[in-house]
């Protein structure tokens, strides 16, 4: 064999330590990557809020005005009560919310539980797929099918159904759905293998094992879920202003039409001034939106430290 | 090497034997009779080692010099620390975030956890070989060819010189030597693939080897050409062999040390001697219960 | 048949009823769309430019789309696949990773018409860059940039301990082991994360509406490369709608003719390209796995 080949090594074990190795430039350049969030979220919160609070000092407009139910902004005296889009808001996510939750943790239970092989198969990239669909899509369908259907076939004397509170949240719905799903799904698939052979085993059904086991066994994960489909809801914008009608007042019946948050500052920011107090209204809802998304992120984080089995 | 008709598996401990009397235990002999160490350098020189987790010890004053060129089997109940001080060897116990590391371990005259020294030296001179095979998704000769190449070493030429000489150490030259270029290391069975490992940790070029358990994820024809590897390499090397298999550690190892659990749960060396001494004439009687089955 | 049995079968029907409407569901909605379609979709409609009195094309909107993609990609991936490097590799428990997992939190959380408010004040007005395909597709990365770190980070974690552990043991630095055994393993999950993201930004409108703009150049001439020229299809300085923006325009703005043909063959192209980006996600992740798991 000829003379062995060998590697330059140093002669202590201390190495010949570079500065490079010193100074650990990957880990810098990594970190300084991955801090750049930091910087983007103190951003997001000084421009907001800085934004969002000239209407107290610049336009001088009294918080009392601004969380009244009066939107007038162009009355003399100019109403800036944001109230009926924070309940429009909230009205449109609770009802989607509703609505969504036995559809898809439904969905999620049977591609957990029930579905053989061959139908999870299609199941899953259907999922995938439906979660891609973008907004605007979801929005120009319900105006040009879902609102036309709900005016002929649910509509009747003295009740009519068109673009509505309804209509909106039953396009919201099929948004959150595949978020909803999932979500739960995962908590589901993660309860362990030993607790369901250990009712089937005492003689339960699959449905009772299900009912008494992972289901509860599963509960945190699909609340959790569950909030996070409503703060998706609360956040979406076109789909939400393309069939609800628009119309600045307080909700008071599913079949009314009414704004949200999102779906007003969608319509008017292109129409106002900057330096304006309806411009700065504006502002402040969208102040009020990044309040409401901190919040939830927030009850979610609670949420999550909660443990629903050992 | 090892023919079939010399060797002689240990047998197990007959139950009927009155428990004063020790009972023997045969050990395979090879044709060169049953060996000794004498008159060897230290290579290794481990000076009250504890290691603790957090605030539990994990291990308790471990003192023993490592011999050069033998083969030391760690022997003991499951749980008393023996992989764990073997991976201090290495520094790789730095992996663990709770680990804490007290004492001196010298390797050829300088304490390995010293202030200022670097883990990744001592990697290149102390090797690894784990308990279920790990081969990188690369071709043999970029297994092989890995540690040196990291070290800086980029000539080709030296390059294929390494993996040559590693592969035929580790004795799998002859099964691989038509492909091994291009061949996944992942395609080769789990004996081979074992003993790629070890030529990977040969090219290093490292003065001790350690084994975790080398050839417990192995059938039995891949274990006896692991322990025959292991029995070539310790002309060049220093190998320390961690094993829960007492056979294994008396055919194979010249020095042996056995531990075990404190009643404070932490691990201590009871015993360290010649193989031979400790399976057949044993100090003290707990390596004698358990080197005689009676418990681990 | 005991009562608890009829449940069982109850409930079984349920569960596969609401499957098969959901997926029923879906597939209604890209049947809709694609037949609504079928008749104006053509090579000749994704290229031409709009019209105020024809049916007109989408051809530069179509261009402000993959322009805008690109551009955002190419500030997300390399930003987002290095953070995540950190947040897989180096980041502990501490308490500015911990930071950083917050603060990719509450970026997904804001809803994407607020991101769109922040890209006005910042980018479009702050920054002077007004209406522009750079002020949205800086808007897009702000959105988009948690997204890419998060699915990078589950790339790396997703490799095996035992590939770093085989890579340290050979004496590498960190940055050795990320680099030749994780980084390599982790590509196809990354890659797919590239293809997850860059749908989600090719269908995204709230964001651009106030950020890249309502309006866009009517034509667009290949040859005129100079950027600084508000009518060259390569200059980001100028506004630039996408098509996602452009429904909800013609949705808003309602005026002509064939306000509903453009928009459901908008729409149309939308979903087909959501299902391509879905196919390639999910293709590309399974050729790549194969290839860097070997023959196992």
């Amino acid at each position: 064999m000829a003379v062995a080949a060998t590697t330059p090594r140093s002669s202590t074990l201390r190495g010949s330590e570079s500065m490079a190795q010193r100074l650990d430039l990957p880990r810098r350049i990594t970190f300084l990557a991955a801090a750049v969030v930091i910087l983007l979220v103190l951003l997001l919160l000084t421009f907001i809020t800085w934004n969002g609070v000239q209407i107290f000092f610049h336009s001088n407009v009294p918080l009392s005005n601004i969380l009244s139910t009066d939107w007038a902004p162009s009355d003399s005296p100019a109403q800036f009560g944001i109230f009926p889009f924070i309940a429009g808001t909230l009205g449109v996510m609770a009802l989607a919310a509703v609505i969504s939750t036995p559809l898809s943790v439904g969905l999620a239970i049977f591609m957990a539980e029930i579905a053989p092989g061959w139908a999870k198969n299609i199941a899953q990239p259907a999922m995938e797929v439906f979660v891609g669909i973008p907004s605007v899509v979801w929005g120009w369908l319900g105006i040009t099918i879902l609102v036309p259907w709900l005016r002929q076939n649910l509509s009747w004397a003295g009740f009519h159904l068109g673009f509505s509170w309804f209509a909106g949240s039953l396009v919201l719905s099929l948004m959150i759905l595949p978020t909803i799903t999932s979500i739960s799904y995962d908590v589901i698939a993660t309860v362990p293998r030993d607790m369901r052979t250990g009712s089937l085993a005492l003689g339960s059904t699959r449905w009772q094992t299900i009912r008494h086991v992972v289901l509860p066994a599963a509960t945190t994960g699909i609340v959790t879920a569950i909030v996070l489909g409503m703060m998706r809801a609360a956040g979406e914008a076109l789909a939400v202003q393309m069939v609800i009608g628009n119309r600045p007042v307080m909700p008071t019946g599913l079949t009314d039409p009414l704004t949200t948050l999102t779906s007003q500052i969608t319509l008017d920011m292109g129409n106002t001034v900057a330096g304006e107090a309806w411009n700065e209204a504006l502002w402040t809802m969208g102040l009020v939106l990044l309040i409401i998304s901190f919040a939830f992120v927030a009850f979610v984080r609670r949420l999550s430290r909660k443990k629903s089995y050992a | 090497m090892t023919t079939e008709e010399n060797v002689s598996i240990a047998e197990p401990p007959t139950t009927q034997v009155a428990p004063a009397t020790p009972v023997a235990i045969r050990v395979a002999v090879r044709p060169e009779g049953a060996e000794q160490v004498v008159d060897n350098e230290v290579r290794i020189k481990v000076e009250d080692l504890n290691i603790y987790y957090g605030a539990r010890r994990a291990v308790r004053g471990v003192t023993m010099d490592i011999a050069a060129n033998a083969v030391t089997a760690f022997i003991g109940p499951s749980g008393c620390g023996k992989s764990t001080i073997l991976r201090c060897f290495d520094r790789m116990n730095d992996l663990i975030p709770d680990a804490r590391v007290e004492g001196k371990i010298v390797l050829n005259g300088e304490d390995i956890y010293a202030p200022g020294v670097l883990p990744v030296e001592v990697r290149r001179r102390v090797g690894l070989v784990f308990q279920r095979p790990n081969p990188f998704p690369m071709t043999i000769y970029d297994n092989v060819a890995y540690g040196p190449r990291r070290h800086g070493q980029s000539d080709k030429k030296a390059l294929d010189q390494i993996v040559e000489n590693s592969l035929r150490r580790a004795a799998l030259w002859e099964e691989v030597k038509d492909d091994f270029r291009k061949k996944s290391g992942l395609a080769l069975s789990g004996g081979q693939q074992q003993r790629m490992c070890i030529a990977r940790t040969l090219a290093t070029e490292p003065d001790v080897i350690l084994m975790d358990e080398p050839a417990s994820a192995l059938d039995p024809i891949s274990t006896l050409k692991i322990e025959d590897l292991i029995h070539e390499l310790r002309q060049r090397y220093t190998i320390v062999i961690v094993t829960h298999n007492m056979q294994q550690a008396s055919r194979v190892s010249q020095m042996t040390a056995f531990f075990t659990l404190g009643e404070d749960r932490a691990g201590y060396l009871v015993e360290y001697d010649q193989t031979a001494q400790i399976f057949t004439n044993p100090k003290q009687q707990l390596t004698e219960d358990y080197v005689s089955g009676r418990f681990g | 048949m005991t009562r608890s049995l009829v449940w069982d079968r109850v409930a079984t029907g349920v569960f596969w009823a609401i499957g098969v409407f959901v997926v029923l569901v879906l597939g209604a909605i890209i049947l809709h769309f694609l037949l609504a379609s079928i008749g104006t979709l053509s090579l000749d409609f994704l290229t031409s430019d709009p019209s105020r009195t024809e049916l007109g094309g989408v051809g530069p909107i179509l261009w402000n789309s993959f322009y805008i993609l690109v551009l955002t990609m190419l500030i997300t991936v390399p930003l987002g696949t290095i953070g995540g490097i950190y947040m897989a590799e180096y980041a502990g428990d501490g308490r500015i990773p911990n930071l950083i997992r917050l603060s990719q939190e509450l970026i997904s959380s804001v809803p994407s018409i607020v991101v769109g408010l922040f890209g006005l004040a910042l980018f479009v007005t702050a920054l002077g860059w007004s209406f522009s395909a750079l002020s949205g597709a800086m808007a897009l990365t702000v959105f988009n940039l948690p997204l890419m770190m998060r699915l990078s980070e589950q790339a790396m974690r997703a490799v095996p301990q035992d590939e770093r552990d085989a890579s340290l043991a050979l004496g590498s630095t960190k940055w050795q082991t990320v680099r030749h055994v994780v980084l390599p393993l982790a590509v196809p999950g990354i890659i797919t994360g590239i293809i997850l993201t860059a749908g989600r930004i090719f269908g995204e409108a709230a964001a651009l509406i106030f950020t890249a703009g309502l309006s866009t150049p009517m034509h667009y001439d290949f040859t005129n490369f100079d950027l600084t020229d508000p009518q060259s299809p390569w200059s980001p300085f100028h506004p630039a709608t996408t098509l996602s923006v452009y429904i909800w325009k013609l949705n808003s703005e309602g005026l002509g003719n064939y306000v509903r043909q453009i928009a459901d063959t908008s729409a149309a192209i939308l979903v087909i390209a959501v299902l391509l980006f879905n196919l390639g996600a999910r293709t590309l992740g399974s050729v790549l796995h194969r290839r860097t798991t070997g023959s196992r």
